[in-house]
């Protein structure tokens, strides 16, 4: 193949699914890449898939697929996602239900499974973030997966698969596995798979390359940013890319779009670490050959580790939210009673942690960064706080409530929620310790 | 004037870090920004949310750096308490530093 042309189709598991079709329709893509899975996202569905609340696949799947499916195969586009989460053979299952009913025969579906490790998970390894042994919260596992790198989807496109359903997998492996496929990169070409890495980590969160999460009205202006586009790159066989949107879609694709995007979550630039390559982004260069055009060149890489990340959900418990509103002259000094008669009357309970946030104050940045510069007119003071037990919780959005006929004068508009946290730390295993496999249907 | 005059910035999360990366509009601006925006400067800066120093990372022909803020563990994305989890909003934070001289604001949008 003289070049391989990659689209996003998402960037994260509720992303807009508008722009994914305009690409499918339009892009004269190769390959249609949805990343729909964030740190926590498969833990939920874990659960979900355990509580028979879901099937454990993305939420969005079915609609996603019945959208763009008839334009994938009218143009010959394959579709590689990690849709398939806590169940990726349910997800390859639904797919070819999908096409059968849109009429659509002979697509080959490919699920990847290995990355849940839960059964395996061995207590002794550690957390990256606390130093605990993964032990300590034995009893309260939820998930365990994984991040799989290109290696298993290269297999299932080797095997003419239409549509790769993986779990967990690193995001930019998901743009890497074509690109290896089409061009018969060799998996020890360190400089091919970081320039790949690159190109997949520009593109992993869709519309944040192309205008979205950029606009500063008056400083960094976006045109029609109501209709984002999102973004593909046509890449040639040495790795070299032309990145740019549909015609006529919303959004830029600038220098300044493909910087901020580069070292999006980055940490230390000459090593960026996936199970494919140790990354090196700190000679990329990011050049604009016209409207909407970025060439992007000068990625490298190192050889990769001989460990996988692992994410491990946890329960942990439960946080109790309440919220109410003040307005007018003396908003602050109500609000400001308010979170004393709150604190005094919480106090007897036994929460973890308690904190008081006064939205449009100091909520965000803090109270050292937050100038006071003059009274509010409204506010809004909000409560959060976690303990073990949904009882004890339940007391923060039962005394905010509260407030309405035992608190200051003239507070409105209560809002209250309980939610279970399934909190996420991460590890480090083997390599060798996750094996992947992969399973086909045929609509 | 104010460093959002002369540069912009994007916010990401990893588990309890938070990585801010601050681009300058024009690469002339970047040895401005290398000299005044220091690690020493954007850990006290940010004094009340890291619980140790901040990393700076230079990439000076894309006219950029990238900052690794590090929270308490409690304070990770799943974990934290805070309305904004994630601590997506921070990069804003860092764009009301005060700088020293260099063009007006009038000017700075002219330089964008």
């Amino acid at each position: 193949m003289e070049t391989v042309r990659l689209g996003a189709g998402a960037g994260y598991s509720g992303d807009r699914i508008d722009p994914a079709v305009e690409l499918a329709r339009l892009g004269k893509l190769d390959y249609l890449v949805f990343e729909c899975l964030a740190e926590r996202t498969i833990a939920i569905a874990q659960q979900n898939k355990r509580t028979g609340v879901s099937e454990g696949y993305d939420p969005l799947l079915v609609e996603r697929m019945r959208a763009v499916l008839p334009h994938c195969v009218a143009n010959g586009v394959k579709i590689v996602s990690n849709m398939g989460a806590a169940n990726p053979i349910a997800a390859a299952i639904k797919t070819k239900e999908i096409a059968r009913k849109l009429r659509l025969p002979g697509l080959r579906i490919a699920a990847i499974s290995g990355d849940d490790i839960l059964e395996h998970m061995p207590g002794n390894y550690r957390f990256l973030e606390s130093g605990d042994p993964v032990k300590v919260v034995e009893d309260r596992l939820v998930s365990a997966n994984a991040y799989l790198g290109a290696g298993p989807i290269v297999e299932a496109l080797h095997e003419g698969a239409d549509i790769v359903l993986t779990g967990r997998a690193a995001d930019p492996s998901l743009f890497l596995a074509p690109l290896i496929h089409g061009f018969k990169w060799d998996t020890s070409d360190w400089r091919l798979l970081g320039q790949g890495t690159v190109i997949g980590h520009l593109l992993e969160c869709a519309g944040q390359l192309t205008g979205g999460y950029f606009a500063d009205p008056g400083y960094k202006d976006v045109p029609d940013l109501a209709h984002l586009g999102f973004p593909f790159a046509e890449v040639s066989a040495d790795g070299s890319a032309l990145f740019s949107k549909v015609e006529g879609s919303g959004g830029c694709l600038t220098r300044g779009t493909c910087v901020e995007q580069l070292l999006y979550e980055i940490q230390d630039p000459s090593s960026y670490i996936t199970p494919d390559v140790i990354a090196d982004f700190s000679n990329v260069q990011i050049e604009e050959l016209g409207r909407d055009l970025v060439r992007v060149t000068g990625g490298a890489g190192k050889p990769k580790t001989d460990e996988l990340k692992v994410s491990v959900g946890y329960h942990d418990g439960f946080v109790g939210e309440g919220q109410i509103s003040y307005a007018g002259p003396g908003a602050l000094e109500r609000a400001e009673l308010a979170q004393e008669v709150l604190t005094e009357r919480l106090r007897s309970y036994r929460l973890d942690e308690l904190r008081f946030d006064l939205i449009g104050v100091n909520a965000i940045h803090g109270q050292k960064l937050s100038p006071v510069a003059s009274r509010p007119y409204e506010i809004r003071l909000r409560a959060a706080g976690r303990a073990n037990a949904r009882e004890t919780v339940a007391m923060i959005p039962r005394e905010m409530e509260a407030l309405y006929t035992n608190g200051p004068a003239g507070g409105g508009g209560v809002s209250i929620s309980i939610r279970e946290t399934i909190a996420i730390l991460s590890t480090l295993i083997p390599s060798e310790l996750p094996k992947p496999t992969i399973h086909f249907e045929e609509s | 004037m104010l460093l959002r005059d002369i540069a912009h910035s994007r916010t990401g999360d990893k588990g309890n870090l938070v990585t801010i990366t601050l681009i300058a509009y024009r690469m002339e601006h970047f040895a401005l920004l290398e000299r005044e925006i220091t690690a020493e400067r954007v850990t006290r800066h940010f004094s009340e949310i890291v619980d140790r120093p901040v990393s700076r990372y230079l990439l000076p022909h894309l006219g950029a750096m990238n900052f690794v803020l590090h929270r308490p563990p409690a304070h990770t994305v799943t974990r934290s308490l805070a309305l904004d989890a994630h601590g997506k909003c921070l990069g804003t934070a860092l764009l009301a530093i005060e700088i020293p001289g260099g063009p007006d604001t009038e000017q700075a949008r002219e330089n964008r």
